[in-house]
């Protein structure tokens, strides 16, 4: 997320500015022992920076999805971790062809989230069937199954593709209000 | 590679393609009255027997010393629609003994039951379920002939020629009944498939008037 411009709404470079906010924020906190922020910025915050998704491949993609959290793309540098459990997790990552079969599996994973949970549909085949698109035994679209936050094309996306898809969401998240207001 | 290499390897070929002559010459003695046709086709022997004695087959070339196939490698069918028995089960056999390969083929109609192989091979208990799955063939003596690969309550063999490749239903989850349902096959395009000579359409739909001569099938009649 790095640091705001308060009225510009536009992230300062690492430098002399961002250190002078940065101990304006540390000297706050050293005299009166709080800094007061907004609570769904906050939370905002907190969410987009620890999103934990579910070990969920189901064809080839699950192999790239595996790339991007190995030591080359590090998913782990984004506060990312790959959970074994939906009851853990946040969002989830459908990584390949969903079939008839499987449709209820993975509804019922989903809906073993935990609120608030994001969908990412990832590669042709989740997207809309694509291959198996006339398939006898094939989802067309995971979307049929579950509310999808972020769709990323490509058969199958490379590592790179996802990340980027993943830093989408995390800006989806962002730009959120939590907090219903009256 | 020199000359003499390239004799060697042609010697080695004459004496493969004898050694599988003979193999399929004991076949035919040993299996007769069960085998009714043994051929070596393109380095591999071909057996062709009834359906009925399909499991017997199978024992007596595993148990055979000097056949010894052992190993019983896939079980599958095949789909001919215009056929009287419009399946073939096919057996793949490897004795690792010889380094040979066997390949059994009974013809089977519909509705009719094979015996079950799921005694002599437990390699064969998952492929005739799989089998029955794809295209109903019957396996008489089986001990779950349940289907093994498409979805529950499915209805209908999809590797059958005559069963439409997008099926008949479609699945959805629906919020007021907050599960997964089954719904006709509603597409918004249709399937489009412009390969008219391709040899994977069994059961194409008949092309009317001057058309029919672009078909190598009819113009070979």
């Amino acid at each position: 997320m790095g640091v705001m411009h308060p009225s510009l709404a536009k992230p300062i470079p690492p430098g002399a500015d961002q250190d002078a906010i940065l101990n304006a924020v540390g000297e706050e906190l050293t005299h009166r022992g709080f800094v007061i922020a907004k609570a769904d910025k906050l939370f905002n915050w907190a969410r987009s920076g620890s999103l934990w998704p579910m070990t969920f491949g189901l064809a080839c993609c699950a192999v790239e999805m595996m790339h991007s959290a190995a030591s080359r793309y590090d998913m782990d540098r984004y506060g990312m971790l790959f959970r074994p459990s939906p009851r853990q997790s946040d969002v989830m990552i459908v990584a390949g062809t969903l079939t008839n079969k499987m449709a209820p599996a993975l509804r019922r994973v989903y809906d073993q989230m935990p609120e608030p949970r994001w969908v990412l549909s990832m590669g042709s085949c989740a997207n809309g069937g694509g291959y198996y698109h006339y398939s006898y035994a094939v989802v067309r679209g995971c979307d049929r199954i579950v509310p999808v936050d972020v769709y990323v094309p490509g058969c199958p996306p490379t590592a790179e593709a996802l990340i980027y898809g993943l830093l989408q969401l995390q800006k989806k998240i962002r730009r959120t209000s939590t907090i219903a207001r009256n | 590679m020199t000359e003499t290499e390239m004799m060697t390897d042609t010697n080695d070929d004459q004496t493969g393609q004898s050694l599988l002559e003979a193999m399929a010459e004991h076949i035919r003695d040993s299996g007769a009255g069960m085998v009714l046709e043994c051929q070596v086709v393109q380095g591999e022997i071909e057996v062709k027997v009834n359906p009925s004695s399909v499991a017997s087959a199978l024992a007596l070339f595993r148990d055979d010393r000097q056949a010894a196939f052992t190993q019983l490698i896939d079980l599958t069918a095949v789909d001919y629609p215009d056929r009287k028995y419009r399946f073939d089960v096919i057996y793949q056999m490897l004795s690792m003994q010889n380094n040979m390969r066997l390949r059994l083929v009974a013809a089977v109609g519909e509705g009719q039951a094979v015996p079950s192989a799921a005694g002599v091979f437990l390699a064969a208990n998952w492929a005739e379920r799989e089998v029955w799955d794809m295209f109903g063939i019957f396996f008489s003596g089986h001990p779950d002939l349940r289907r093994l690969l498409t979805d529950y309550g499915f209805e209908g063999h999809p590797l059958r020629k005559d069963f439409p490749l997008t099926g008949h239903v479609e699945v959805r989850y629906d919020d007021t009944q907050r599960r997964v349902i089954n719904e006709p096959v509603h597409l918004v395009q249709e399937f489009r498939d412009f390969d008219f000579l391709s040899p994977w359409e069994g059961m194409h739909t008949e092309l009317d008037g001057a058309d029919n001569t672009h078909d190598p099938d009819k113009t070979a009649k």
